[in-house]
């Protein structure tokens, strides 16, 4: 158990300096990232994540589970944004069978993906804040996050872990009165990130703790793969949503925030002007809900509805076989990436043409945004770090899978 | 959409722009190409990978600047056993290729592609922890998500699922 007692990997270089040991039991590490610094002084020298510790082999168990079986592991990666890895998955494998999804369903699917993209920014800006010292924001945050997860369990039952996308389109049609919900929740919502900014945007000490500390241009960004609002922090003007888009996003108008400073600060903006932007999204979605089925028509591949179980002896057959069997995929590979919150979430799934995928390899986002971590603190004060952690947004359940 | 059929021949794929760059390039470094579910996928020979990632890179028309992902899979028994996949993004074209090196299982070395991409480091570190792939010229090739001193390579397919008891 190498990592219960761990040999210092980083040697001091010089007598002045020292090594000093972050987490991974530290409340401003979000979750369990170790970080080894070499110290001199206050300025930090060099600097080494250490990641593994929430390592459960995700990628290994998906090539024992059937093509549906997968969706509930996707939603422990990143617990932040269960929708997001969904639909990740989800399109990976449509896109393998070459299955059409009805417009409802998109556009149900771009619905619950913004209103994900709120719940995961808010635990972002008030754990960020809180780090900082800003106490209060945290408070406000989880109030109005109460509200996304109270949606999410509306449709799907669960508070977190949803699994509400399906191979083929989505779960069940979402109850009476969601949508109204939804659209109440869009419009206070807007004077709530007004609140946010108040206590923060205009805050001096918040400014002095984050205006021109943890520095990237965007040629290191790009160079080491950072993506999402750390790229766009830095002057990237790129978002998938609006790129490369999937799941009918190309239907929709929204502005992507760019900042160019590529600090604390820039970071921080992007993310609050994509809360806005999401809520125009969602408002969007909500007044063009098309009408129609919510499931593709694929008898082999998606449930049957229960109704018809009761009195078609075909839906029986074909429900008996999808949950003893699975569905069989053509053989093939498809990469799949969407815009998640924290950046570019890309599924790679390789099947050999049986029920069980040969191979399901996720790109994590912040696996990628953490590798930036050392280029924005080298050079910095060492309280320059834990604000820096939190303007990347890791969730290292994303990062060691 | 419906599947078409993938599209193999190397002679039809010819005037794709990533391709026609390698072909450009180095004829011989290219081992074949697929054009399948709107995805295009370059077979490279093994020595090669960096050069040409760097000529992809540095193209003028169409620069693959970012690198989406590396991994890796196992195709056990079958040889070559490993395929290391590359998938690279231009930011400013919009457009994504896939790159593909085989390796064989007595000796899978491959070159890193940190001197390109610095952020190559972590994806690098990932395969030869879960893979035993190895790559040459990497500044830091050790375990990232397995403990040190762990036997095996999890993600190979003759690694049992629950694990060796």
């Amino acid at each position: 158990m190498a990592h219960l007692n761990p040999t210092p990997v980083l040697e001091p270089g010089q007598d002045r300096t020292m090594i000093l040991n972050m987490g991974p039991q530290h409340p401003s590490t979000h979750g369990v990232l170790r970080v080894l610094l070499e110290i001199d002084g206050e300025t930090v020298v060099r600097m080494m994540p250490d990641i593994g510790f929430l390592h459960t082999g995700i990628e290994k168990t998906c090539e024992a589970k059937f093509y549906q079986q997968v969706v509930p592991l996707t939603d422990r990666i990143d617990y932040l944004c269960p929708m997001t890895n969904n639909l990740c998955y989800v399109l990976a494998v449509e896109k393998l069978l070459g299955l059409e999804i009805p417009p409802k369903a998109q556009w149900l699917r771009v619905l619950l993906n913004e209103l994900t993209r709120i719940n995961s920014h808010l635990v972002w800006l008030g754990t960020h804040a809180m780090d900082i010292g800003a106490l209060t924001v945290f408070l406000y945050c989880f109030r109005e996050r109460e509200e996304v997860l109270n949606l999410f369990e509306m449709v799907s039952g669960q508070r977190m872990m949803t699994s509400y996308f399906r191979v083929g389109g989505i779960a069940l049609e979402p109850p009476l009165g969601f949508f109204d919900r939804v659209r109440n929740f869009a419009g206070y919502f807007p004077s709530k990130i007004d609140e946010y900014e108040n206590l923060l945007t205009g805050n001096p000490i918040w400014t002095m703790r984050t205006k021109g500390v943890a520095r990237m241009t965007a040629e290191d960004a790009i160079a080491l793969g950072a993506s999402g609002p750390t790229l766009r922090g830095s002057g990237v003007d790129f978002d998938l949503r609006r790129d490369i888009p999937y799941s009918s996003y190309e239907k929709f108008q929204f502005k992507v925030p760019v900042s160019q400073e590529g600090d604390v600060f820039a970071r921080y903006m992007c993310r609050v002007q994509e809360l806005r932007e999401s809520t125009v999204i969602v408002r969007q979605a909500l007044d063009g809900m098309p009408e129609g089925p919510i499931k593709a028509d694929a008898p082999g591949i998606v449930l049957p509805d229960r109704e018809k179980m009761k009195t078609q002896m075909e839906a029986l057959i074909y429900h008996f076989k999808i949950i003893t069997e699975g569905f069989a995929v053509p053989p093939g590979e498809v990469y799949q990436a969407v815009e998640s919150p924290r950046g570019e979430m890309g599924y790679y799934v390789v099947s050999d043409g049986t029920a069980k995928p040969y191979r399901v390899h996720m790109r994590a986002a912040c696996l990628a945004n953490l590798q930036t971590l050392p280029k924005m603190c080298e050079g910095r004060l060492l309280a320059d770090v834990v604000a820096a952690i939190g303007s990347i947004d890791i969730v290292l359940g994303e990062i060691d899978r | 959409m419906p599947l078409v059929p993938a599209i193999n021949d190397l002679e039809q794929l010819k005037n794709h722009p990533a391709v026609a760059r390698l072909l450009g390039w180095n004829a011989d470094a290219v081992t074949g190409a697929k054009f399948d579910r709107d995805e295009m996928t370059i077979y490279v020979d093994q020595g090669c990978i960096r050069e040409a990632c760097l000529t992809l890179k540095e193209d003028p028309g169409c620069p693959f600047n970012f690198l989406s992902d590396i991994t890796c899979v196992d195709w056990y028994p079958g040889e070559p056993r490993f395929e290391v996949i590359y998938h690279l993004l231009s930011i400013p074209q919009k457009e994504r290729v896939r790159l593909k090196v085989r390796l064989n299982s007595d000796n899978p070395v491959v070159e890193s592609l940190t001197p390109v991409w610095p952020g190559a480091n972590y994806f690098e570190r990932e395969i030869f922890d879960l893979f035993g792939v190895r790559f040459a010229g990497h500044p830091y090739l050790r375990r990232i998500l397995m403990p040190e001193d762990w036997e095996g390579h999890p993600l190979r397919k003759d690694y049992p699922v629950e694990g060796y008891r």
